[in-house]
């Protein structure tokens, strides 16, 4: 094996897994069991497992389809529209999330119609955590499912369409199990992004505990005052967020 | 990357990395050997201080040619994380006494803190004052959206402290991780109050309105500064404690609506 590539993957490896090293060397390790069973950390645990899932619920929704449409329709735009859709991926997410403010809050240009005709509100509310995390991995699952479309064989779908399937037959019944492994990276990744989100979250639906204070807020206001009990956060998301993400890729990925 | 999250990397790296961190780096070391001081003196400020410690700088630097000033604005309770985490800052200026004892505990200040401003809140208001609201109780008034900040923090305690001696019961829909992140929140006219210091709704005074109330007199803050203890440039950190007592800056605080020590 060529040291030119083992040497530097090598350093990649340390310098991702040295931080986290640095997480469990300085997490309070005498006090865990009563940190962890505060029930704040517990409800901001749930509040974002829970508007993670829902985020990639929402981004499947419509994330997929937008996917189809990039990877299998040829229309004028197309090179802008697939730019579009990464400008969350490049944008901060404060800054995505004082967007997300200017659209869908009080005075946004569809909050104030929302709010006068459905008498819906979405800052400061877990639909706009949703929302929020949602707009910030959405790009994580278009390129990810885009990607394993343009590499699918078209063949099986042309065969599929001249034995007389639909056309949604056949995405349902040919084109999704195609494209299955990518669809499930794209979620993972969609779903990871979800979970970490910071931003946005603080910036559209604001902080508070049991609605809209998710993991990483509270593990940054708890940096304010008390760095152990930051870590201590940090690393219950991190364990739950690996054990599902393992437990996921052994069920879905294994073929991947 | 935003403000915000250099912020939170800043800390997590600090963190992580209090051995890489030492002082006495390859930043310009700055010195006073002629009785000039000069290189770079590095400030951390509470947010609140923002617009008057950027102007406080830059009249700092005209004075003594030769220096420049750098500015880290963030959460009082943040910046003394960070300094106990081995930050390699100059100056801590906290928008509270506990925060500014956080940092002195650890041993970490250069002599005793001192005070140099004081300030207060005020209910800051979107411009139109759409909610009506012209006291503390109209806070607890179903309908009205209140930002105020966590408790972590000077302005969230201030808030408490206030709210509580007031019997003001009032559940805000977010609690803001610093003054500026709230204020921000009644710019965009997303919530209808937001319980601020003075001085913040003066440096906004084009989108917000602040709103006087007697019960702010309960919890003044009281503002302190310190040098530091491992300040890369020692002389500087003296120099700009002593300059921010000086008549000329005094007189750029009370502009900016704080009150004398």
């Amino acid at each position: 094996m060529p040291a030119a590539l083992l040497i530097p993957a090598g350093l990649g490896l340390l310098f991702l897994v040295l931080p986290l090293a640095g997480l469990l060397i300085r997490a309070p390790w005498t006090t865990l069991p009563e940190r962890l069973t505060e029930p704040g950390a517990l409800t901001a645990l749930r509040l974002s497992v829970q508007t993670a899932t829902l985020a990639t619920a929402l981004c499947l929704l419509l994330g997929v389809p937008l996917a189809w449409v990039l990877a299998r329709v040829e229309f004028p735009g197309r090179r802008l529209v697939r730019a579009l859709v990464t400008v969350p991926l490049v944008l901060p997410p404060v800054v995505g999330g004082v967007a997300l403010l200017l659209v869908f809050g009080r005075r946004g240009l569809l909050g104030g119609w929302l709010d006068s005709t459905f008498g819906v509100t979405l800052p400061f509310t877990t639909t706009g955590v949703v929302l929020a995390e949602a707009f910030v991995a959405m790009p994580f699952l278009v390129i990810a499912v885009e990607g394993a479309l343009r590499a699918a064989d078209h063949r099986f779908e042309e065969a599929a369409a001249t034995l007389g399937a639909s056309r949604w037959t056949t995405f349902t019944h040919v084109t999704l199990p195609l494209v299955a492994p990518g669809l499930a990276a794209g979620a993972v990744l969609c779903w990871a992004r979800a979970l970490g989100e910071f931003g946005a979250t603080i910036t559209f639906a604001g902080n508070y505990p049991g609605r809209t204070q998710t993991m990483p807020l509270a593990v940054y206001l708890a940096l304010e005052t008390d760095l152990e009990s930051a870590i201590v956060l940090s690393l219950v998301l991190l364990v739950v967020s690996v054990g599902i993400l393992v437990a996921l890729r052994d069920r879905w990925m294994t073929t991947a | 990357m935003s403000a915000r999250a250099t912020r939170t990397a800043m800390a997590v790296v600090m963190a992580l990395t209090v051995a890489g961190c030492a002082a006495g780096d390859d930043r310009a070391a700055g010195g006073a050997a002629d009785g000039r001081i000069t290189g770079a003196v590095t400030v951390f400020a509470a947010a609140s201080l923002t617009e008057s410690f950027r102007r406080i700088g830059k009249d700092f630097e005209a004075a003594n040619p030769g220096s420049t000033v750098t500015l880290n604005v963030a959460g009082s309770s943040a910046l003394a994380n960070q300094i106990n985490q081995g930050a390699p800052a100059d100056v801590f200026a906290s928008a509270a006494p506990a925060n500014m004892a956080t940092v002195t505990k650890a041993g970490n200040a250069e002599g005793a803190p001192t005070t140099f401003a004081r300030n207060q809140l005020v209910i800051a208001v979107p411009r139109g004052n759409p909610g009506g609201v012209t006291g503390l109780a109209d806070l607890s008034r179903p309908g009205v959206k209140v930002a105020l900040c966590a408790d972590q923090v000077p302005c969230g305690a201030a808030a408490r402290t206030v709210l509580d001696a007031a019997g003001v019961a009032l559940t805000p829909v977010t609690l803001e991780q610093d003054v500026k992140g709230a204020l921000a929140k009644v710019k965009l006219g997303e919530v209808d109050a937001a319980l601020v210091y003075r001085t913040d709704t003066r440096a906004a005074s084009a989108d917000v309105t602040g709103v006087e109330f007697p019960e702010s007199a309960r919890a003044v803050n009281d503002y302190p500064i310190v040098a530091l203890k491992d300040a890369p440039n020692p002389d500087g950190a003296r120099a700009f404690v002593a300059y921010v007592r000086s008549a000329p800056a005094q007189a750029v605080l009370a502009e900016a609506g704080f009150q004398a020590p």
